[in-house]
């Protein structure tokens, strides 16, 4: 075993592995044994910038607000294309103008969409 | 102390470095005081001055500015503090772990300061947590929190780990929770901890 080729990563992968461990361990015995625990519900409370917690911290948000940042991402998308058209208005032939304008359609064609479905409104 | 203080300079003197556990251990804990990142008024841009390049508190070990009060042993209170905002302080204090420590930054923090007079505000912070190190000044300047710094450095450093003196984080029976005031009608309820604060006595 010694003379495999992959000895010397192994002995080295047990002491990176010891090398993060034995803090953890001596930082963990360290507060088993000297701190003195002082424990009280205002202490162990959930941290919430000083406010009184409310209820659990492990809650499950909504997926709908999903939506909403994909809806955001179309317009932010639009936004970096909208900005340079606008620019080069004037010089444009109608061809462009046209591109563009199926481009933003296709956009508002989207926001239509989850319009109809009821995205937009908080329920 | 274990060893005589003339002894010791003689030894270092000598090239001989003679400690003992408890100068050991204070230093550790004096080199590295991160205070808790908020601040309350104006105050707080002196507290942001100090830890900028100019007067870099990084030098006292101090820079690491803690979101978290679960990871700051100092409490810098920056300003005046309002009754609205008392309990949170006193909530944020009793979040700390310990040793836990508290510098009241300017006029505000130690007695109401300027809006002593004002009905929403607290006539100093001390009367609800136990205040180490006072720095007067509206807003104390970036050298005063220094100073401040190195005074808590200072009693940090003299702190016995044994005996009657002990910090309270050493002392099992110690006080470790601190009454979160709630606001009441007039005034927050309780208006002050007796156990941290008592009315000062007018000598006439």
């Amino acid at each position: 075993m010694v003379s495999s080729p992959y000895f010397p990563l192994v002995v080295l992968f047990v002491v990176a592995l010891g090398f993060g461990l034995a803090p953890l361990g001596l930082a963990w015995l360290w507060a088993r044994f000297f701190s003195p625990r002082k424990p009280n519900p205002v202490k162990n409370s959930i941290y919430e910038c000083g406010l009184v917690s409310k209820g659990d911290a492990w809650v499950q948000f909504r997926s709908a607000y999903y939506l909403y940042a994909i809806i955001f991402l179309i317009f932010d998308v639009e936004a970096v294309f909208l900005l340079p058209f606008a620019v080069a208005f004037t010089g444009l032939n109608a061809a462009a103008c046209a591109a563009m304008l199926v481009f933003v359609l296709l956009l508002v064609e989207g926001l239509a969409w989850a319009w109809a479905k009821g995205v937009l409104t908080w329920a | 102390m274990a060893i005589e203080e003339n002894l010791k300079i003689e030894l270092g003197k000598q090239g001989v470095f003679v400690t003992t556990l408890e100068e050991l251990y204070n230093w550790g804990r004096r080199s590295s005081i991160w205070p808790m990142q908020f601040g309350l008024a104006c105050c707080a841009i002196e507290m942001i001055a100090t830890t900028m390049a100019r007067y870099d508190l990084a030098r006292f070990g101090a820079e690491v500015f803690r979101p978290s009060p679960r990871q700051a042993d100092l409490m810098i209170v920056s300003g005046t503090v309002t009754k609205k905002m008392a309990p949170q302080v006193v909530r944020l204090y009793n979040q700390m772990a310990e040793p836990r420590y508290v510098i009241a930054m300017g006029a505000c923090a130690i007695s109401g300061g300027p809006f002593k007079q004002g009905y929403n505000v607290l006539k100093g912070i001390d009367r609800y947590i136990p205040v180490d190190v006072h720095i007067p000044g509206c807003p104390p300047r970036p050298e005063a929190l220094i100073q401040a710094f190195m005074t808590l450095q200072k009693k940090i450093d003299e702190q016995p780990l044994t005996g009657e003196n002990r910090p309270r984080f050493l002392n099992q029976n110690a006080q470790g929770e601190f009454p979160v005031p709630e606001p009441a009608d007039h005034d927050l309820e309780p208006p002050s901890n007796p156990g941290v604060w008592s009315a000062p006595v007018v000598i006439r």
